[in-house]
C-alpha cells in the first residue's frame, strides 16, 4: 500500500519534471531568436570577422551543439541530457558547463533560504497562533498588526525600502554584495562576521515580506479552532492555557500550514532569486541575472530547471513527511 | 402620496446601501480609496505632464527632487514623475489585459471541468494538478528571456504572464460550480425542463459573480507581481518606464552606492500602493463572497 503510493508519488513527480523540461524545450525553438546567432551577432559588431564568416561560424556550431538535427531526435538527446543533470555548456563562462555554474552557486542560496523560510514560517505562525488565542497578552496580539499589513509587500520591494533606510539613510548595514572591498573570505573569524553584516537585509528583506502571510493563516485557523467542542472541553477539563495552546491549537494548525509550506516554497525560491540579484550576493540569483543580462541561454534554462526539479521534489517529499505529523494519516 | 410610495422613497437607494456596506467592510473600502488615488494620479498625470519625459533623454540627468522635477530624474534623463505617471499606466495596462484574459479562461476551463465531468474534468484537474508545482515565474523568466528584447512590449508582456497564469481560477470556479450543481435550485431548474446554457448562465453564473470578481482580483494581483518580478530581472520592455524596469536600472547603476535614493525608492513606494490596495480589495470580496468570513468578524 505505501509502496503503491509513494510509486505514484514518484510518477507523479517525473511527469511534472518531465511537462516543466518540455516547455523548457518547445519555447526557445518557438521564439525566431536564434541563441548562437544573438551570440556572435554582438562579437561581430566589435569587429574580428565578416558576414560570410558569421554564417559559417553559426552553421559549425549549430552542428556541434547538434542544432542541425531533427526535432525529435533533439528532444530524445535532450531528454537524456537531463537525466545525467547534464545542462550543457555555458555560453559566457565556456569551459565551465552549467551544472558547474549550479553547483558552485548553490550552496550560499541554499543557506540563505533555509535560514529565512524556517525563521518566518515559526515566526510567523507564532505570532499569528498568540494572536488568535484570548489568553495571550495583549502586547503580543499587538504585534501581529504589522506583519499582516505588509502582506501586500513582497520581499523584494522589502529589500529596497531597507535598502533606503537602514543601508542609506542610516548607514548601518553594507549596501549590497557579500563582502566589504578590502576583506578577503580566507575563512576568519572577522571575514564571516563581515559576510553575515552583509547577510542581515537580504534576509530581513525576505523573512519580513513572507511573516505577515504566515500569521494571517495562522490566525484565521486559530479563530476556528477556538469555536470546536474539543478545545471546550479541554478547558472545562482543567488543562493549563499552555497544554491546550500547545497541544490542541498548534499540533491540528501543523499539518495545513505544513501543506502551505510546500505550496509557497516555488514562491519562496523565486523571491530569494530576485533579492540576491538586488542585493549582489553570490548565488544562483546571481548566476540567474549575469545569464539573462548576457543572454547566457543554457544557463537560464539549466538553472530553471534545476529550480522546478528541485522544488517539485521538495514538495513530493513534504507530502512523506505529513504522517510524521498528523497520526491520523499514519493509521489510515 | 400614497403610504407605499413613501416607503419606497425613504428606503435607501442602492448607492447606498453599497456605501454602507463598504463602511462596514474596512479592507475593501482602504482599498477602493487607495485605488481611486492611484487612478487620479494617473489620470491627473496625463494631463499635466508630457508622455514623452518619460523615455530617456528628456530631461537633465540624476536630479534630485527639487521643484523642476517633484520625484527627481534619472540616469538616462527620464522625469521620474512622467516616469511614475506612464509606468502606473503600463502597468495597470498588464494587470488587466492579463487578469482579464487569465480569468475568462479559469472561468471557462472551470465551467467546462465541473459541470460536464468525466473525461474532461480528469484532464483539465491533471494540468492543473502537474502545472502547480512548476514555478511558474521561472518559466515565464524562459519565455520572456527567448524572445527577441525588441519584441517584447506591454501586450506581450501580458501573454506571456497569462499563458501559465489560469490555474487558480479554474480550481477555484471547478470548485464552486461543483457545489453550486448540487444545490437544489439547479435541480428545480433542471426538472423544468432548463438547458445546459439556461442554467450555466441564468442559475449558476449570478450566483458565482462575487467568487469570479474576487479572482479577477488576485489574477490582476498576480499578473502586475509577475510582470514586475520579470521587468526586476531585466526582463521587461527595457524602453519603457515599466515599475519594475526603473528599479532594475537604478539596482544597474549602482543607485544607493551613488547617493541616487529617490530613483529605486519611488517605483518601490508605487508598487507597494498598488499591490497593497489590490490585496485589501480581495480580503474584502473575499468577506463579501464568503458570508462565513463576514459573521465571524
Amino acid at each position: 500500500m505505501i509502496l503503491r503510493l509513494i510509486f505514484r508519488r514518484v510518477l507523479f513527480l517525473f511527469v511534472v519534471i518531465w511537462c516543466a523540461s518540455s516547455i523548457v524545450f518547445i519555447i526557445p525553438r518557438l521564439s525566431k531568436t536564434n541563441a548562437i546567432r544573438e551570440r556572435f551577432a554582438e562579437l561581430s559588431r566589435t569587429g574580428g570577422f565578416s558576414p560570410d564568416d558569421l554564417e559559417k561560424i553559426i552553421a559549425s556550431y549549430s552542428k556541434q551543439f547538434g542544432l542541425d538535427a531533427p526535432l525529435w531526435q533533439q528532444y530524445q538527446d535532450y531528454l537524456g541530457n537531463i537525466l545525467h543533470m547534464d545542462f550543457g555548456y555555458s555560453l559566457n563562462r565556456y569551459p565551465m558547463t552549467v551544472t558547474q555554474v549550479i553547483v558552485t552557486a548553490i550552496p550560499s542560496t541554499l543557506g540563505l533560504l533555509l535560514v529565512t523560510t524556517v525563521l518566518s514560517f515559526l515566526i510567523g505562525n507564532f505570532l499569528g497562533a498568540l494572536s488568535a488565542w484570548p489568553k495571550a497578552p495583549n502586547w503580543v496580539r499587538a504585534m501581529a498588526t504589522p506583519f499582516v499589513l505588509l502582506t501586500g509587500v513582497p520581499p523584494i520591494i522589502m529589500g529596497v525600502l531597507l535598502l533606503f533606510f537602514i543601508g542609506f539613510r542610516l548607514q548601518l548595514l553594507p549596501l549590497g554584495g557579500a563582502h566589504t572591498i578590502g576583506i578577503v573570505p580566507d575563512g576568519s573569524l572577522s571575514s564571516y562576521l563581515d559576510l553575515l553584516l552583509h547577510l542581515i537585509l537580504p534576509s530581513l528583506a525576505l523573512i519580513l515580506g513572507s511573516v505577515g502571510g504566515w500569521v494571517l493563516s495562522m490566525r484565521g485557523m486559530g479563530i476556528t479552532i477556538q469555536g470546536e467542542d474539543y478545545v471546550n472541553f479541554a478547558e472545562h477539563k482543567g488543562l493549563t492555557g499552555k497544554v491546550i495552546f500547545r497541544d490542541y491549537y498548534l499540533r491540528n494548525t501543523l499539518l495545513p500550514q505544513a501543506t502551505a509550506l510546500a505550496l509557497a516554497l516555488g514562491t519562496v525560491v523565486t523571491s530569494a532569486i530576485v533579492i540576491e540579484g538586488l542585493f549582489g550576493l553570490p548565488g544562483i540569483g546571481q548566476a540567474l541575472n549575469s545569464a539573462i543580462r548576457s543572454n547566457d541561454f543554457p544557463v537560464i534554462y539549466g538553472i530553471v530547471l534545476f529550480i522546478t526539479a528541485a522544488v517539485a521534489t521538495l514538495m513530493v517529499a513534504m507530502e512523506f513527511v505529513y504522517p510524521l505529523l498528523d497520526p491520523r494519516i499514519r493509521n489510515q | 402620496m400614497t403610504d407605499a410610495t413613501l416607503v419606497m422613497s425613504l428606503r435607501p437607494s442602492r448607492f447606498w446601501l453599497a456605501m454602507r456596506y463598504i463602511r462596514r467592510n474596512k479592507s475593501l473600502a482602504i482599498g477602493l480609496a487607495v485605488m481611486l488615488f492611484l487612478i487620479a494620479f494617473t489620470v491627473i498625470g496625463f494631463l499635466t505632464i508630457n508622455p514623452r519625459h518619460a523615455y530617456p533623454l528628456s530631461a537633465a540627468t540624476r536630479q534630485a527632487p527639487s521643484w523642476k522635477y517633484p520625484l527627481g530624474t534619472d540616469f538616462f534623463g527620464r522625469d521620474l514623475l512622467a516616469a511614475m505617471v506612464v509606468g502606473m499606466w503600463q502597468t495597470a495596462a498588464i494587470g488587466l489585459i492579463a487578469g482579464g484574459i487569465g480569468t475568462m479562461i479559469g472561468v471557462f476551463l472551470g465551467f467546462v471541468s465541473a459541470y460536464f465531468g468525466g473525461l474532461i474534468d480528469a484532464i483539465i484537474k491533471t494540468i492543473c494538478q502537474i502545472l502547480t508545482p512548476i514555478p511558474v515565474l521561472l518559466i515565464q523568466v524562459v519565455v520572456a528571456g527567448s524572445l527577441d528584447k525588441r519584441d517584447v512590449t506591454i501586450m506581450v508582456m501580458a501573454l506571456i504572464i497569462v499563458m501559465l497564469g489560469w490555474m487558480g481560477t479554474t480550481l477555484v470556479v471547478r470548485s464552486q460550480v461543483l457545489t453550486m450543481k448540487e444545490r437544489q435550485f439547479v435541480a428545480v431548474a433542471k426538472l423544468s425542463g432548463v438547458g445546459s446554457m439556461g442554467i450555466i448562465f441564468k442559475e449558476i453564473m449570478p450566483n458565482l459573480l462575487p467568487f469570479i470578481a474576487a479572482a479577477f482580483v488576485v489574477q490582476v494581483f498576480q499578473a502586475v507581481f509577475a510582470s514586475f518580478y520579470l521587468a526586476v530581472l531585466g526582463l521587461g520592455p527595457l524602453r519603457e518606464p515599466l515599475l519594475g524596469n526603473i528599479i532594475w536600472s537604478a539596482q544597474g547603476q549602482g543607485a544607493f552606492f551613488n547617493g541616487w535614493w529617490w530613483w529605486p525608492i519611488e517605483p518601490a513606494i508605487a508598487m507597494v500602493l498598488i499591490l497593497g490596495s489590490l490585496a485589501l480589495i480581495n480580503m474584502g470580496l473575499d468577506e463579501l463572497a464568503n458570508p462565513r468570513v463576514r459573521k465571524s468578524e
